[in-house]
Formats: structure tokens, C-alpha cells, sequence
């Protein structure tokens, strides 16, 4: 911004302004709210300019996209060379129903896949372990083996499409079982590519599916990295995220600041170990939520990527790759309503045009029944659709950052900047991130932002249209989705043929190979693909890290 | 003085989603009940010895993984097992419509989908408890 005006003439403008125009003005007609806040708490002033940033210096903090410090992004022409992915969270069911429903979002134009699981595979538990009771395919699909994999992936080509895969407590099993997939069809590792999201830390803090306690599960993670940069060079191995998080009631701070502090923590334990942080860090992903206030979404995807490039090279990154915070975005689950469901589709629309704004690498928009059900057929394509929309209709591809140099937005990035580093500082003193979970700190700031929420709904300080404003005496009802109530039946029959006919003498070779090396220090992955090669069920391999690892459990606290 | 409410907000099954059951579980401690809450990850009977144990006038199930119709249902038929008919069952989370009817015949007294008022589940357990 060169500007030929002097810092004093603006102030003594905006000074001017304000007392006479724009006392004047609210004298008038006072304003519809005393503070107006965003989601955040941050209090947002009536009008931004150069004075609020007058400090920052364009080349040193906002800089150009490709360039360090990312703010603006990290691909130097972003959508003008490749559009963000599209790609679906789905599963339900049988791995055959969840098949079709690719298919079927392929043929609609999505461009990557997203695996959701079913609750027992979350756990590592086979389709039927008693604890899967009720659970089977209700919130994702049900894989047990290497079985359900293929005919998951059945006419897929992967060496074509990228997969993500929502699973974080038996990441590693899973992700063998796709690699072992791959390699049955004769495609090799290094051809592969996706995501797993193998990101423990916030399960402890907001998601819950967590099986082993920290120390174990750290090891894990650090051994997919390791074995992924020597074999799989196209994956990433893990997918740092917000979104739980958010999802669980925090705030876009809490957000922002929880899940870098996430991630700066794995990139501490890799090195701990010895790997090289250039080696590994490429690959390393993050996932954020893109809720309801518009601008604060979009400032905090820039400020993630300005405070994970600085932080990266404190710790003496060097590859540019490494010091990237690429991101996938979900609109939030959370702001659906089960009000007036067709509203949805406008709340995501902002949502996801807020990811597109703060420079996305791929996203997953909402359906309108979420707050119902899974998603129908209808209700996933228009979700499709509003991607779309905004990336061929209205021009926000254009130019890369459009929103960059806005003064509110710079404002609110430094803002939110700030905010995350005092977050770092109070994780800090109570001796890092797991001592932080450990105290339950991460999960009462989280518990409290969310109650604040639910309240400020209740006392009507939020409005939520068709919830606490705007409701219809009788609520129109939109199809739902139902599933084939033989799925179960015939996946517990396809586990236990599988267990039958199958080499068993090999399966448990393997599985007491793994259990071994599980005792040591070994890299796990290559022990793990074995055992899953040799179709050893997800349950059976899970449970000899159960039994070598133990399990965690949390203290309970609201 | 009144005897306070007592109440068990439960987490049923491997659903991990707790933001609902935190914010019940408060509110109805703000409204002056007495509030005990399992934690996740709690079996049918898990959840019935707590109540038991706790002595509770009223339990509160919160899931949003879809599996309501198998594990609520769970609830409700070992209560009355137990002879425990006295205590007030209700539930809320991610729950379509159309199962609402069914889980009210299982015994589930009342169902809180999302966008329920907290307010409105304290006025319902005021009215609605048994003892």
C-alpha cells in the first residue's frame, strides 16, 4: 500500500470522522447491538484502515503467494493452474453400498475420494466384536479386512485418484490395507497418493476415537511418516486438524492455535526420533472447519499458513515444501440445522466460498439432512454442486488471496496470529501439548467456548435463522437416507468365511511377528502390511497393539 | 427443602461426539440438579448400574452416531428389567424424525434433536420425573 497521504493526515481524518459523521450518525439511529463480536469474542470496530496495520511491513509479513511467509498462499497462481479438489466425506454401510456412492460422485464431477468409517472400525473393533453392537455402517462404512478394502475400491482406478481417509486410532492398519490393495492390482507404492488422518493429539482433545495412550500412539505416528517419505512419496501421512475440534464447541482461535500446536508437537516427535524434518515435513496436511463468520474463517487459513511457515523454520526447515500449510477444508458440521434443512445449502455456500477465499486445497461441503442423517444422493449432489458453482460461475478463481490487503482481514490475521501465540505460550506452561491433555486443558477451554455458544443461542445474542428466528410452526420433512439392512448380515457372513478360508497358520505367524516388533523399536508399517497381505482382520491386528499398548482412557469432565 | 433432581447424562456405544452431552450435562447442574456424567464409550449395562448406583431420578442419552434404535432401545428394556420404571429415560442427538415415534413406544420418554433450547429440557424433566 503506497500511499501519498501521511500516517497523520489518515489519523487525523479517521479522528475527524468519527467524532462528527459518525457520531452523528448513531446519535440518529443508534446501532442494532452495543458490541458486535465474532466468533471468537475478538470485538470487531466499525471500520478498518491503513492505521491498523500500519505496522506491518507488505514484503516481511504479507509477501507473495509460493513465497515465504505463505500468507497470500502457497501455490504462486492457486486456482489459476489447478482448482482445489473436491472431495466428499462418504461411507456408509457395506463397503459395496459406499462403492456406488463413489461411483456416483465421480460420475457427478468430484475430483478425490474421502473414506468415512463406521464407529467399530474407528476402534479397530471387526463388524462383529460385541462393542460394535448397533454401530455397524451408521456414520461411515464398516471395513474389517483387506476384503472389504478391495471391493471398496472396486473399478477405481488408484493410481489416478487421490483418497483420504478420515481414521486416526489404527491409521497405520488401514492405510496398509489400502497400500496392499494398490499393490494386488499391481500398482506401485510410489504411485499412489491420498491422505490418512492419523492425527491423534485432537482425538484426545475433541474427537474421542482414540485406542492407545499417547506415548504408543506417538510412535505410530512417527513410523507411517517414516515409512511413507522412504515408500510412498505422494501421501500424505498425516492431516493435522482443526475442524474436531472446532466441531467439538471451540472457537476459530481455539482452532487455529490447538491444531498448529498439534502439529508443531509431531514435528517435535519425528526429530526426536532422528528424522530429518525435510524428509517428512512435505507431507504433513491440515485440515481446518469453515464455520458461519465469514471473514474470521478466511483469516484464519491465512494465518495458519504464516504461523506454521515461521514456526517450521524455527525449527530449521528448509525445503520451501516443508514449511507449506496446505488444508483441506469441511463447512461445519455443527451450523446445520435441523430446521428447515434446505436452508443448509446457503449456509454451507458461504461456508465453502470462505474456504475458497483463504486459498483451500481441497474441500468437502455439507449436505443439508447432516443434521438428520447421512447425506441422500439428491442432498450430496447439490453439496457437489455449490463447489462447482463457485469455482466455475463466480470468478473467485480469478486472482490469487483476493481478500489480501483488505484492512480488516490483515487486521484480523494479525489478530488471530496473536491470539494463537498466547495460546502457545499457556500450553507451554503446563509443559506441552500431552501434559496439556493429560490436565484436561484443551478439553474445559473447549467445553467453555461451547456452553458460551449454546447460550448465547438460547439468550438470542446469536441468531440462528429457523432456530431461534425465523422458525415455521411445522417443519417440512425431506427424504433421508436409508441403508440396505442386509449389509450387516452379509459383511459378519464375508468376516467369517475370511476367517475360514484363509492361510491361519500364516496369519498368525505375522501377527506374532508384529506383536514382537511392537515390544521393540522397530518400525511398525512394514510388520503391519504383512499381517494385513495375509488378510488378518482389522480387529485381530488392532487387538495385539491393544494388548502390547494398552488402552487410554479419559477422565471425564463437562 | 426439595429434594434435588438427580440426573445421569450418558454417553452410549463408541460414539465420540460429546459437545451435546457436556452442554446438557451443565445446564441441568445450572438449573440446580444434580448431575452425574459417565463419560464415553458406556455399555447398556454400564449405563443401567450407574443409574442404579447413583441413585438417579432421570438418564439422559446422548448419541449422534445413528446407532439410537439399537442402543437407547438397549437402555430402555434393561430399566425395565431392573424394575427401574420409576426413573425418567429421555434422549436427544442425531436422530431423524421417523425413529421418534418408535423409541417413544421402546419407552424413551421424550427425544431433544439438535437445536433444542437447553431450557427446554430442564422445564421437561422438571415436569416430567417420576419421584
Amino acid at each position: 500500500m503506497v500511499q501519498k497521504n501521511t500516517e497523520e493526515q489518515i489519523r487525523q481524518k479517521h479522528q475527524d470522522w468519527e467524532q462528527h459523521l459518525y457520531k452523528k450518525t448513531i446519535k440518529e439511529n443508534p446501532e442494532r447491538k452495543q458490541k458486535f463480536k465474532n466468533l471468537s469474542e475478538i470485538e470487531i470496530k466499525n471500520l478498518y484502515t491503513p492505521e491498523d496495520i500500519q505496522e506491518f511491513e507488505y514484503l516481511d509479513q504479507i509477501g507473495f503467494p509460493g513465497e515465504y511467509p505463505f500468507l497470500r498462499a502457497v501455490h504462486p497462481n492457486l486456482y489459476r493452474g489447478r482448482l482445489w479438489t473436491m472431495r466428499q466425506f462418504a461411507g456408509f454401510g457395506s463397503a459395496e453400498e459406499t462403492n456406488k456412492r463413489y461411483h456416483y460422485l465421480l460420475e457427478h464431477g468430484e475430483t478425490g475420494l474421502s473414506v468415512a468409517f463406521d464407529y467399530p472400525t474407528l476402534y479397530g473393533y471387526d463388524t462383529d466384536h460385541p462393542l460394535a453392537r448397533g454401530e455397524f455402517g451408521k456414520c461411515g462404512v464398516a471395513i474389517s479386512s483387506l476384503v472389504d478394502m478391495e471391493l471398496l475400491f472396486h473399478g477405481i482406478p488408484l493410481d489416478k485418484i487421490t483418497t483420504s481417509m478420515t481414521i486416526n486410532g489404527p491409521a497405520p492398519i488401514i492405510w496398509a490395507m489400502y497400500i496392499a490393495n494398490a499393490e494386488n492390482q499391481g500398482i506401485a507404492k510410489d504411485k499412489i497418493g491420498g491422505t490418512i488422518q492419523n492425527d491423534i493429539l485432537k482425538e484426545y482433545i475433541a474427537q474421542k476415537s482414540y485406542i492407545f495412550p499417547p506415548e504408543p500412539s506417538m510412535r505410530l505416528i512417527v513410523d507411517t511418516f517414516e515409512y511413507g517419505f522412504k515408500n510412498i512419496p505422494r501421501w500424505n501421512t498425516i492431516s493435522i486438524s482443526g475442524y474436531h475440534i472446532r466441531e467439538a464447541g471451540s472457537t476459530a482461535v481455539q482452532e487455529l492455535a490447538f491444531t498448529l500446536g498439534d502439529g508443531i508437537e509431531y514435528v517435535k516427535a519425528a526429530m526426536k526420533r532422528g528424522l530429518a524434518i525435510d524428509d517428512f515435513a512435505p507431507r504433513l496436511s491440515f485440515f481446518f472447519n469453515a464455520h458461519n463468520d465469514f471473514f474470521e474463517e478466511i483469516a484464519k487459513y491465512r494465518a495458519a499458513r504464516r504461523i506454521w511457515a515461521k514456526e517450521m523454520k524455527a525449527l530449521g526447515a528448509k525445503k520451501t515444501r516443508s514449511l507449506w500449510m496446505r488444508f483441506h477444508t469441511q463447512t461445519a458440521g455443527c451450523s446445520l440445522t435441523a430446521q428447515q434443512p434446505e436452508i443448509n445449502i446457503v449456509r454451507v455456500t458461504l461456508q465453502a466460498l470462505a474456504a475458497v477465499l483463504g486459498g483451500t486445497q481441497s474441500l468437502h461441503t455439507n449436505s443439508m439432512d447432516e443434521a438428520l442423517a447421512l447425506p441422500s444422493e439428491k442432498a450430496v449432489r447439490i453439496a457437489l454442486r455449490t463447489q462447482q458453482i463457485i469455482a466455475e460461475e463466480s470468478g473467485v478463481d480469478s486472482t490469487v488471496d483476493p481478500l489480501g490487503g483488505s484492512y480488516y482481514i490483515e487486521w484480523l490475521t494479525n489478530k488471530m496470529e496473536e491470539e494463537t501465540y498466547k495460546y502457545f505460550d499457556r500450553v507451554e506452561h503446563l509443559g506441552g501439548v500431552i501434559p496439556a491433555i493429560e490436565k484436561g486443558f484443551f478439553q474445559r477451554e473447549i467445553a467453555e467456548s461451547a456452553y458460551r455458544y449454546q447460550k448465547q443461542i438460547d439468550e438470542k445474542d446469536r441468531i440462528i435463522v429457523g432456530v431461534n428466528r425465523y422458525q415455521l410452526d411445522e417443519e417440512p420433512s425431506i427424504p433421508i437416507l436409508r441403508m440396505d439392512e442386509k449389509g450387516e448380515e452379509r459383511q459378519i457372513q464375508r468376516l467369517q468365511k475370511l476367517r475360514k478360508t484363509r492361510d491361519n497358520t500364516k496369519v498368525q505367524q505375522h501377527l506374532q511377528q508384529l506383536r514382537k516388533a511392537a515390544q521393540g523399536t522397530d518400525n511398525l508399517m512394514p510388520f503391519i502390511l504383512s499381517c494385513v497381505h495375509s488378510y488378518a482382520t482389522l480387529g485381530e491386528t488392532c487387538q495385539v497393539l491393544r494388548d502390547v499398548f494398552g488402552e487410554y482412557k479419559e477422565q471425564a469432565i463437562y | 427443602m426439595t429434594k434435588k433432581i438427580r440426573v445421569l447424562v450418558a454417553k452410549p456405544g463408541l460414539d465420540g461426539h460429546d459437545r451435546g452431552a457436556k452442554i446438557v450435562a451443565r445446564a441441568l447442574r445450572d438449573a440446580g440438579m444434580e448431575v452425574v456424567y459417565t463419560g464415553l464409550h458406556q455399555t447398556a449395562e454400564q449405563i443401567v448400574i450407574t443409574a442404579m448406583q447413583e441413585d438417579v431420578d432421570v438418564v439422559g442419552l446422548s448419541l449422534l452416531s445413528g446407532a439410537h434404535m439399537t442402543l437407547f432401545v438397549d437402555v430402555a428394556e434393561l430399566l425395565k428389567k431392573k424394575q427401574m420404571e420409576d426413573v425418567l429415560l429421555i434422549g436427544g442427538g442425531i436422530i431423524p424424525q421417523e425413529d421418534v415415534p418408535l423409541l417413544k413406544k421402546a419407552g424413551i420418554a421424550e427425544v431433544f434433536g439438535p437445536g433444542t433450547p437447553v431450557e427446554e429440557i430442564v422445564t421437561y424433566i422438571k415436569k416430567n420425573v417420576k419421584r
